[in-house]
């Protein structure tokens, strides 16, 4: 006698116990910490905070804990939290010319106002695997490099280099905050097209490296800018709300995020003299990669409204934006090995009576 | 002649930024009359067939359509449903490569057939009979009905994108550069085809060409472009050998010189 | 939601059915809008769910904002009540919702599924929420949505007759076997999610409330009861269901969707009800399929 097959309820009990005890591992080993994770996996930590658009570090931690590493599966977990959270009011923009910067290099002015500052980047290192870090704890001697790099230096604010052009009006004015509600795509369905609000935080929610292939892209050819870096800032940001209650700005805190724009090639028209233009990115946490590839994509993106050819893969905003949602992209991909087989016997059925007909058809042909 | 226009253009421009495409033309067409629009590339007569199919918007002038009913309607004027429903069934565009004007997956019969479904015919059968029908009109074998165009020639796309226009009937088509991009035995072939379904079917025809050869051969009245302006319009056999303008002069000894 | 210390990390709680009412609400709006329009796909903020998008997290916050205390929730994927996928939803709104929940389809109020239209006719005062994977029945023949909104609201359905009529020209008969297009009150063409077309008849003047929930395309639309739902086709190629020559091994039953089980390597196999409920009801009717064991 045959039975089907039953028991999804304990099958699905089964596999979430044997996660937990893959995710734990050799239980000899001290289970590692959040402050561990977010002291010493920085940057794993800011991209699940970048893309799972929520700044909270010990959450984003122990996503980055519970996911086993799996980053995009801990942006799953901050993004399903964060969809819970009530909504409170919108911020200020952020004013990054106030920034408290720990990185800022321009690849467009040798010197400027502020200098260029290093910070921590992995730039000029070089590539070698490095064995002491094998070791258990290798914590003293990197506190005395860090002295000797000076970090205790207190970050400052400098002016960007956007604004430097900006007063000799070589580039097209960034668009003022005109007090206005963003469109907030977390609350709203997108519709296309979109504005630039809409643009803005699609990909800065979107995936590092699916920006970074479209970005790649436009350097190719394939919805060429000419860009140049005008400047890359890391550092911290005070996050300013004005309550209506309240008629006044407080201060929420301050958050770190890395800014990239990109000053591009110029545009011009009868009324109005050539100026550069500008691509833009900002990303939570020190993401440079990302904060990069975004200002790339978004200029691409702009192309209509400055008059350029279209047809790049990067310039198609329905395609672009539609698909860089990587906890959407990996659901619908994964989805695939939910059982189909209700459709598949649908598909079966037809190909074996199409089979049976043409088979028919030959031996009537024959005859 | 019949006395009211079909299509008529009054003081249309359009400007890209700071570039002009077109400026100030103004034009008839009317039925059963085919309109040649000649200059060289640049000279702005793709924007000025844009404009008049409404696939761009006009900087400044406007451009009306005589409706069925007799109306002449300013085409900005038209809702969505209006111009998409005049665009199915009232006009045709074919386009210089057929792979724009085409849907390559999709075979020949679904082709032509698009534009009847897409008016409401429901009945299998006799949407492929009358797909069958009008490929014959063009040349094409009832056996290839159902192959997609991927697997035909050029010239034969190019037939079957004129099918594909034809087969509801319009009044107006829209052809820009019809026979560019082919060989010249094909040309001579497809310039026929297109004399002779016009001829039949009294369609009004807007043509743009940078062949003089082709003017002289399918339209009845042309206007010269350059600079995206009109320089001269008239009868084609009058333009072709009496050429007032001394641009226009010029375009024609070239043609003969070569 | 509510964080408070306790040791730690703060502790973590969430509401009735995990959305927050101002999300329900949000729902329920795009709902009756798209209850009001019949076969219209309405946009709406589709939230972020515990669960991974195309698992069915349009069809969950659709349940979410429409289950109530009382509810009796049945949940099936390709059927089943007791595959996986349904499985996990079902205990997530017994989690979150403490809802009491049946895998009768006579019992429930409110049945969420994937791929099936249960066997057993709905009835009034019942709610089937859909789960859907791409709401465009037109994606497939132009996949910008700027250009789909414009056909859909010019009624502009030509492209998917081509479709149709493709398949015929190619296979001599419509090859489309699930998610097969329907035209919806006279109106909008719409696509009801991938249901085998065996199913498709169920939809038309059905007398339950049926919702359909796109998470991740942020869709949802609706049949309201006693509409009249037709399957696109042509005069001369009139839509057809897939009969199956069999009967279900365990119930016996006939006409109704089976699923093909693979027994061994050496081509045997069998066919069962692909809806358990129903099935599990025939049999505990008496009636006995070839494969079934006495008195099992």
């Amino acid at each position: 006698m045959y039975v089907a097959a039953k028991g999804g309820e304990k099958a699905i009990r089964n596999a979430h116990a044997l996660l937990a005890k893959r995710r734990r591992g050799n239980t000899n080993l001290p289970s590692i910490t959040l402050d561990q994770i977010a002291q010493q996996l920085t940057l794993a930590v800011d991209r699940v905070m970048a893309e799972g658009s929520l700044y909270d570090v010990e959450l984003a931690a122990l996503a980055v804990k519970q996911a086993r590493g799996d980053l995009i599966e801990a942006i799953f977990l901050i993004r399903a939290f964060r969809t819970t959270l009530p909504r409170f009011g919108y911020a200020r923009a952020l004013d990054t010319a106030r920034m408290l910067v720990r990185r800022r290099v321009s690849a467009t002015y040798k010197d400027l106002p502020g200098g260029q500052l290093l910070g921590p980047t992995f730039d000029y290192t070089h590539r070698l695997l490095d064995t002491s870090l094998g070791v258990a704890d290798e914590a003293e001697g990197v506190a005395d490099q860090t002295d000797q790099a000076g970090e205790a230096e207190a970050p400052v604010a400098m002016p960007r280099v956007t604004d430097l052009l900006g007063q000799e009006g070589l580039i097209e004015g960034a668009p003022a905050d005109d007090g206005s509600e963003p469109f907030d795509i977390t609350r709203a369905p997108v519709s296309f097209p979109v504005d630039r609000s809409t643009r803005l935080q699609t990909l800065a929610r979107g995936d590092e490296g699916y920006l970074l292939a479209l970005g790649y892209s436009t350097q190719r050819g394939y919805g060429r800018s000419h860009p140049f870096v005008g400047e890359i800032r890391f550092g911290d940001v005070e996050v300013m709300f004005e309550a209506p209650e309240l008629g006044f700005e407080v201060s929420l805190g301050t958050v770190q995020v890395t800014e990239c724009q990109s000053v591009n090639q110029f545009k011009g028209s009868a009324t109005t003299p050539p100026q550069f233009t500008r691509g833009y990115g900002l990303v939570f946490g020190q993401c440079e990669r990302k904060a990069m590839s975004m200002a790339l994509v978004e200029r691409a993106l702009r192309w209509e409204e400055l008059g350029e050819e279209p047809g790049a893969p990067a310039q198609d905003e329905e395609f672009v934006l539609s698909h860089s949602d990587n906890v959407q992209a990996t659901g619908f991909v994964e989805h695939l090995k939910l059982p189909h087989y209700v459709d598949f016997q649908a598909e079966l059925d037809l190909v074996r009576r199409m089979r049976a007909e043409q088979a028919a058809e030959m031996k009537e042909a024959a005859e | 002649m019949i006395e009211h226009p079909l299509l008529v253009a009054e003081g249309l421009s359009k400007n890209y930024g700071p570039r002009i495409g077109c400026r100030d033309v103004s034009l008839e067409v009317h039925p059963g009359e085919v309109l040649a629009v000649v200059g060289e590339s640049g000279s702005g007569k793709s924007t000025l067939l844009g404009l008049l199919s409404t696939e761009l918007a006009p900087s400044a002038g406007r451009v009306s359509y005589r409706l069925r009913d007799g109306r002449l309607a300013d085409l900005a004027g038209l809702g969505a449903a209006e111009k998409r429903l005049l665009m199915r069934t009232d006009w045709g565009f074919v386009r210089q490569n057929p792979a724009d004007g085409l849907r390559m997956a999709v075979s020949a019969g679904g082709n032509v057939g698009e534009r009847l479904m897409a008016v409401g015919w429901r009945h299998y059968g006799n949407i492929r009979d009358e797909a069958i029908d009008w490929l014959a009109k063009v040349e094409i074998d009832a056996d290839r009905v159902d192959d997609d165009p991927r697997a035909f020639s050029g010239g034969m796309r190019q037939r079957l994108q004129i099918a594909r226009n034809l087969v509801t009937r319009p009044r107006l088509v829209f052809m820009d550069e019809p026979t560019g991009g082919l060989d010249v035995s094909v040309q001579a072939r497809l310039l026929d085809l297109i004399r002779g379904l016009v001829a039949e079917l009294g369609l009004a025809v807007v043509i743009v060409t940078h062949d003089l050869a082709v003017a002289r051969l399918l339209s009845h009245r042309m206007v010269v472009m350059r600079h995206g302006r009109v320089i001269e319009t008239g009868i084609t056999d009058q333009v072709l050998d009496d050429p007032r303008e001394p641009y226009t002069q010029l375009l024609v000894s070239s043609v003969l010189a070569a | 939601m509510n964080a408070q210390a306790a040791g730690g990390m703060p502790e973590i709680t969430y509401n009735f059915a995990y959305l927050d009412e101002q999300t329900k609400r949000m729902i329920r709006r795009a709902i009756l809008k798209a209850i009001a329009v019949p076969g219209y796909q309405v946009p709406f903020a589709a939230r972020e769910m515990p669960m991974p998008y195309g698992w069915g997290t349009g069809g969950v916050q659709v349940t979410a904002a429409v289950l109530g205390p009382d509810d009796v929730l049945k949940v099936i994927d390709q059927g089943a009540d007791d595959t996986t996928n349904a499985v996990a939803i079902r205990g997530f709104f017994e989690k979150t919702a403490r809802v009491a929940t049946t895998t009768s389809t006579q019992a429930a109020t409110l049945i969420q599924t994937r791929h099936r239209v249960p066997e057993t006719p709905l009835r009034e005062n019942q709610i089937l929420v859909y789960q859907v994977p791409i709401p465009e029945p037109l994606r497939f023949l132009e996949p910008r949505e700027t250009e789909t909104r414009q056909l859909h609201a010019l009624a502009e359905y030509g492209l998917m007759h081509v479709k149709l009529y493709e398949d015929i020209a190619r296979h001599g008969h419509i090859a489309t076997t699930y998610a097969y297009p329907v035209e919806v009150a006279g109106r909008y063409v719409m696509d009801p999610s991938p249901i085998p077309k065996f199913d498709n008849p169920k939809l038309d003047d059905c007398p339950a409330l049926q919702l359909f929930g796109a998470g991740r395309e942020k869709r949802i639309y609706a049949i309201p009861p006693h509409t009249r739902v037709r399957s696109l086709d042509f005069e001369d190629h009139p839509f057809r269901v897939q009969r199956f020559a069999q009967s279900c091994a365990l119930c016996a039953a006939s006409g109704v969707y089976l699923d093909e089980v693979i027994l061994d390597d050496k081509g045997g196999r069998m066919f069962v009800c692909s809806d358990t409920d129903y099935c599990n009801g025939r049999q505990e009717a008496g009636h006995r399929g070839e494969m079934a064991g006495e008195g099992a």
